[in-house]
């Protein structure tokens, strides 16, 4: 099983739900799609999705919620297949 | 007043303290961790960290702010625009400290925030709102009734919905009685709830807004701003004062923003925002900023008055310096926001360092900015670089002018919207004042299709 990182196109502020009364996008074991959204990065007051890049599943977020991150760091991996 | 303490970052922290500074007033910047280097730092007398770059984290830290005007001796806050500026508890807070806030009171920030108690506000002062049904209506019959009174086009949307869903526009009592049935039948079925607002719609709207400046028992206006050309809501090109507006709309409107601010007792600066409708001439009263306004220079550059030094001396304790009779407005200020997104790629935000900066001067051109060579873009906060604002005895010459200024405007390392100005400049429909809330957001739909 290879393993895929999720990478921050951008630098900013790395979210893991969508607004803070909602449930995180995706959590640690859970199944995602190539498409489907995993965190958001806030820069500059706009927020951009990131998504999974590879079908698969989530072994762990590398950063925390509302950490800074930069253009290029992952912030996940996911067990691509 | 004494010590400011300047409770935001950026050209408007840069603002602030040279209205301190030119009033003897000593000034404390706050800064999170990412703006060490920043010019309004380095510009204020002292200087406190207040925490992490993450705005949540220090400029909205309200506590870390607090406890910087402690250890730093400050009297007063002034909390400029954005951030905590317009935070009612933050007012409170502010106060509670036995601290001097540089604004309106918390309790008029509160009720003017609120749309629902702002539009009772402007009902007692006797100023226009969107004509409207105060609550959904369920029947047919009760929807004509309504529209009658409120006049066509009518605006039709679910009492129980949000979003903009199922909204329907209709030009006259025959179509509002053919669309009600079914709209009401699908916010039935979408929130099982068949009742529909009425509101009268605006085809062609202009966003003018009224500067006041109050001491809680005077009111007076600075004349009004024209800030229509917004792209997703944010503005681009603002100007002082509005054209296409005729001088009786002019008069009545001006006079409606100071009724709506005696209404009150409103003290600082503050902004009475008015949808104009382009074909009747109409006015309506959308909300009320209780701040200083990112385009506020265009009001000073045509009637001579440094606002932020009016609210320092007001906040100071200080009655209203300004006599109404005594304000004119001269000439005509634009304003161009420069912000660090690539208009190539759908305004893609653009943190980065910034190498070379050439910014325009000359004779009535100011540039309001923190942007200096070596400086960088932070991706934690919005992307504001410079307000260039131009005078000129007319709006030609302004026009002129402008596009002089905006040719010297140079920034490297990190694209910017500065040549989108340029073009803005050249279009007909600028030169001659006709355009709406819409026309930018067409115009750049266009301009992406044509490219």
């Amino acid at each position: 099983m290879a393993h895929h990182e999720i990478v921050s196109p951008i630098p900013g502020v790395f979210y893991r739900r969508p607004d803070p009364d909602s449930d995180p996008f995706a959590s640690e074991g859970q199944r995602v799609g190539a498409e489907d959204t995993v965190c958001l990065v806030e820069v500059m007051k706009s927020f951009h999705q990131v998504p999974a890049g590879a079908a698969g599943t989530v072994i762990e977020f590398l950063v925390e919620n509302e950490d800074v991150v930069d253009a290029g760091q992952a912030v996940a991996v996911i067990e691509a297949g | 007043m004494k010590r400011l303490l300047v409770a935001n970052r950026g050209e408007i922290a840069v603002r602030i303290i040279r209205a301190a500074r030119d009033l003897g007033i000593s000034t404390v910047a706050v800064h999170s961790t990412a703006d060490e280097a920043a010019p309004h730092v380095r510009l204020a007398d002292a200087a406190v960290e207040i925490g992490p770059p993450q705005a949540s984290k220090s400029y909205l830290a309200v506590d870390a702010i607090l406890a910087a005007a402690r250890s730093s001796g400050a009297d007063a806050v002034h909390p400029g625009y954005g951030f905590l500026a317009e935070r009612a508890t933050f007012a409170a807070a502010v106060a509670d400290a036995g601290l001097c806030f540089v604004g309106p009171d918390a309790d008029v920030i509160e009720r003017m925030g609120d749309k629902v108690r702002a539009r009772k506000v402007a009902a007692a002062a006797g100023v226009p709102t969107v004509p409207g049904t105060p609550s959904g209506v369920d029947d047919v019959a009760a929807a004509v009734t309504a529209a009658a009174e409120i006049g066509y086009p009518v605006m039709l949307k679910a009492a129980a919905g949000g979003g903009g869903r199922g909204i329907r526009v209709v030009d006259d009592e025959a179509g509002l009685r053919s669309a009600f049935p079914a709209a009401s039948h699908e916010a039935a079925s979408a929130f099982g709830d068949g009742r529909m607002y009425l509101e009268r719609f605006v085809r062609c709207a202009r966003h003018v807004e009224v500067q006041v400046l109050g001491d809680g028992s005077d009111v007076v206006h600075l004349y009004e701003r024209e800030c229509s050309l917004q792209r997703r809501r944010q503005k681009m090109v603002e100007e002082a004062t509005a054209p296409g507006i005729d001088p009786g709309v002019r008069e009545a409107m001006t006079a409606a923003a100071v009724r709506l601010a005696r209404e009150v007792g409103y003290t600082s600066a503050g902004t009475a925002e008015f949808l104009v409708d382009d074909e009747t001439h109409e006015f309506f009263f959308i909300e009320m900023n209780t701040r200083i306004q990112v385009e506020h220079p265009t009001t000073e550059l045509v009637t001579g008055y440094d606002l932020v030094a009016e609210q320092l001396r007001i906040a100071a304790g200080e009655p209203l310096r300004l006599r109404q009779d005594e304000i004119t407005a001269r000439g005509c200020a634009l304003e161009f926001r420069v912000v660090a997104e690539d208009p190539s790629r759908d305004f893609l935000p653009s943190p980065g360092n910034v190498d070379r900066v050439v910014l325009p001067a000359g004779p009535w051109v100011r540039v309001d900015t923190w942007l200096e060579p070596g400086g960088t873009v932070s991706p934690f906060y919005d992307s504001l670089l410079a307000k260039v604002v131009v005078w000129g005895e007319d709006r030609e010459t302004a026009i002129r002018r402008s596009r002089r200024a905006i040719a010297e405007f140079a920034v490297e390392g990190v694209p910017t919207t500065a040549g989108l100005f340029a073009e803005i400049l050249d279009e007909p429909w600028f030169g001659a004042g006709e355009f709406h809330t819409g026309t930018l957001e067409q115009w750049l739909a266009d301009r992406k299709e044509g490219s």
